[in-house]
């Protein structure tokens, strides 16, 4: 990590089946920093998660580097005890295995609290419940924060953390999404920012198709993925109003080079 | 085994009994079960027999022919051999060959020639025996035969918990168990049956149960068979003659290569109102299993559902799913559902991504798989089941 930098993605090709889905991916992300991918649907946002933490029926090629060795042989097991944890938009149910077990059984390095940050995420009932099993939509994503949370992992993939949460959940996730990251949104009348940076040693990389998530988490880099491609690496806030005014329409007319006022190159 | 062939009932003729032995000595009485070898206390633990004899009723002991140890505190329980009863009640030909008849197959006409003891189990009138009575059918000899007859009555209103556990001896490789059981569910009664199976790789296996559920009774069946069994065949059949009677079926199979399970539950709903769950969790790691279910509704606003998963984990090995529903009678409702697949390459990528090896994924999907969420069962018995799911050498499969 002479670089500085936790993971890099260099060139990164995926196929499934014969099909390209990523053409060329690089991003790099530092220590404490927090990424957000931007991109309309299929643009490849999911398979870029799933091919960084291994999962089957992906061929890739290129490299990804996390903390400075080149991971993209290792079985998904191995990318989970070096650091990496991901929280599953859909993940499957487990029948018969009751939440605890899973937990018990997993990766973790916060393991002594689990009944306490069961008990903030209310999910007390949940651990004796099969793994997912007739789960609502927030029920699924603050089991999934929980499971992170206790893994503590130090590269932290989220996919669309807040599809499919009501408003009643949104903020609790946003709140413990930002605890998994080691971030508070507070301000601290203690410690200088400069400080407070310098503590920052989670990362993160969140795919977001609607941006919400970042009312609740702030995000130092923002990208749009687009036909397989970065697009754009720019200001996460500017990319989200920049879609919300005008949809991923400009994205593509900027992307395809059309039109004066945009420029396609990161300055 | 039976590979190719039919598959539509099952053949009632397919073992050479003359490998198997009839005579052997009798064993001395023992007053204590905790004066069994380590060896075969560890084998009864791992068929639910709890040799202290804690948090049971009472406890019932054969072994090979001899009852050695038998034995209640309990007042408002008998548990006795079935020999015994019969002296003591007449012949109890109020019950004696009353569900299985003797001449159903060769296996319940040779036990009805050959049979030695097998228990007898009543609770009295409105008794709550809270505490399960235990009752072992152990074989310690090589190419032995061992015919029981078992008979298991509740009487009115009374709550009964039964464990069966039959097992063979540490170095017993091969033998021949035939076991009739004809089960009475009184009125307002429950029986809540579990038998579990811990034989050898070489033994043959033949029970032969069925119940009878009188008006508000529920018969509650759990077989679980973890280990190895060359060749088990069964097809327990509950009739619920009266209304509002309920029976529920569990099975926890697992066949390892070698094993040949053919095992099935049918209820007869009869009774008005009268209910019937049938479940089973399959998985074969290169043995055959055929799941089979019947329901059978005779009555108007019966309700029966069939449920049988299975997962096969590997290409040697066949799971055979004949889920049948007979319905004879307009205005009832019974259903199935019936699934056979491998373990889905999904849950095992969640599981890793949470940091377990592929085989530790494996291993909990299929323990998860199998530990059915069996309700009415006693707490202590469920720990139990979950202790032996968990203690099933799933590494080696």
């Amino acid at each position: 990590m002479k670089d500085g930098f936790l993971l890099e993605v260099q060139d990164l090709h995926v196929s499934v089946g014969e099909k390209e889905i990523l053409k060329g991916v690089n991003l790099q992300i530092k220590k404490g920093e927090v990424h957000a991918i931007f991109g309309p649907n299929g643009s490849g946002k999911t398979t870029l998660l799933n091919a960084m933490m291994g999962f089957a029926g992906y061929t890739v090629t290129g490299n990804i580097i996390f903390g400075g060795r080149d991971i993209s042989r290792l079985p998904i097991n191995e990318r989970a005890k070096m650091g990496i944890g991901i929280s599953f938009q859909r993940p499957p149910v487990i029948r018969g295995v009751k939440l605890r077990r899973l937990i018990e059984t997993s990766a973790k390095r916060n393991g002594k609290f689990l009944e306490a940050y069961a008990k903030n995420l209310n999910l007390v009932d949940f651990l004796e419940r099969e793994v997912n099993v007739g789960f609502s939509g927030g029920e699924i994503k603050r089991a999934e924060l929980l499971q992170l949370i206790l893994q503590d992992p130090d590269l932290v993939l989220l996919d669309e953390p807040e599809s499919g949460v009501d408003l009643e959940n949104i903020a609790l996730i946003g709140e413990y999404t930002n605890h998994l990251l080691g971030r508070k949104r507070e301000p601290n009348k203690k410690k200088t920012m400069k400080e407070l940076y310098r503590e920052r040693k989670k990362s993160g990389l969140i795919i977001t198709h609607t941006g919400h998530i970042l009312d609740y988490v702030n995000v130092d880099v923002g990208y749009i993925l687009m036909q397989g491609r970065i697009a754009c690496q720019a200001n996460p806030r500017d990319i989200l109003h920049t879609i919300r005014e005008c949809g991923f329409e400009e994205c593509f007319r900027c992307f395809r080079g059309e039109g004066k006022n945009v420029n396609r190159e990161k300055n | 085994m039976s590979t190719g062939k039919k598959t539509n009932s099952q053949p009632a003729d397919d073992l050479d009994l003359s490998v198997y032995r009839e005579e052997t000595a009798e064993h001395p009485p023992l007053d204590d079960l905790s004066q069994l070898s380590p060896e075969d206390k560890t084998v009864l633990l791992m068929t639910g027999i709890d040799p202290s004899g804690k948090e049971r009723s009472g406890s019932f002991f054969q072994k090979d022919h001899s009852v050695i140890h038998c034995q209640t505190d309990f007042d408002g329980a008998e548990i006795m051999s079935a020999t015994a009863a019969r002296k003591k009640y007449n012949g109890l030909t109020e019950y004696w060959g009353k569900v299985v008849p003797a001449d159903k197959d060769i296996y319940t006409r040779r036990a009805e020639e050959h049979q030695e003891h097998g228990y007898y189990i009543r609770s009295l009138p409105g008794v709550n025996v809270h505490y399960p009575l235990q009752a072992c059918l152990y074989l310690t000899e090589d190419k032995l035969a061992q015919d029981v007859h078992n008979i298991i009555i509740a009487e009115e209103g009374s709550n009964l918990n039964i464990i069966t556990g039959c097992a063979t001896a540490p170095g017993v490789r091969s033998g021949l168990h035939v076991g009739i059981s004809e089960f009475f569910v009184k009125k307002g009664a429950t029986i809540s049956f579990t038998m579990i199976h811990n034989w050898a790789e070489e033994m043959a296996v033949r029970p032969r149960s069925a119940v009878i559920v009188e008006e508000g009774g529920t018969f509650i069946s759990n077989y679980i068979c973890l280990v190895p069994a060359k060749n088990l065949q069964m097809y327990p059949a509950a009739t619920l003659k009266g209304k509002g009677a309920v029976a529920t079926f569990n099975s926890v199979l697992l066949a390892r290569p070698g094993s040949f399970m053919d095992v099935g539950s049918r209820i007869i709903l009869r009774g008005e109102g009268s209910r019937g769950e049938v479940v089973s969790r399959v998985v074969s790691t290169g043995g055959t299993v055929i799941a089979r279910g019947h329901l059978v509704g005779e009555t108007p606003g019966i309700r029966a559902h069939l449920e049988c998963k299975g997962l096969l984990l590997s290409d040697k090995g066949r799971i055979h799913a004949i889920p049948e529903l007979e319905g004879k009678t307009s205005d009832l409702e019974m259903s199935h559902e019936a699934a056979v697949g491998k373990i889905a390459q999904e849950e095992v990528e969640y599981l890793m991504a949470r940091g377990l090896s592929e085989q530790e994924a494996t291993t909990l999907i299929i323990k998860g798989f199998l530990s059915l969420d069996i309700v009415g069962l006693p707490a202590d018995l469920k720990k139990e089941l979950e202790r032996m799911i968990e203690e099933t050498d799933t590494e080696a499969m």
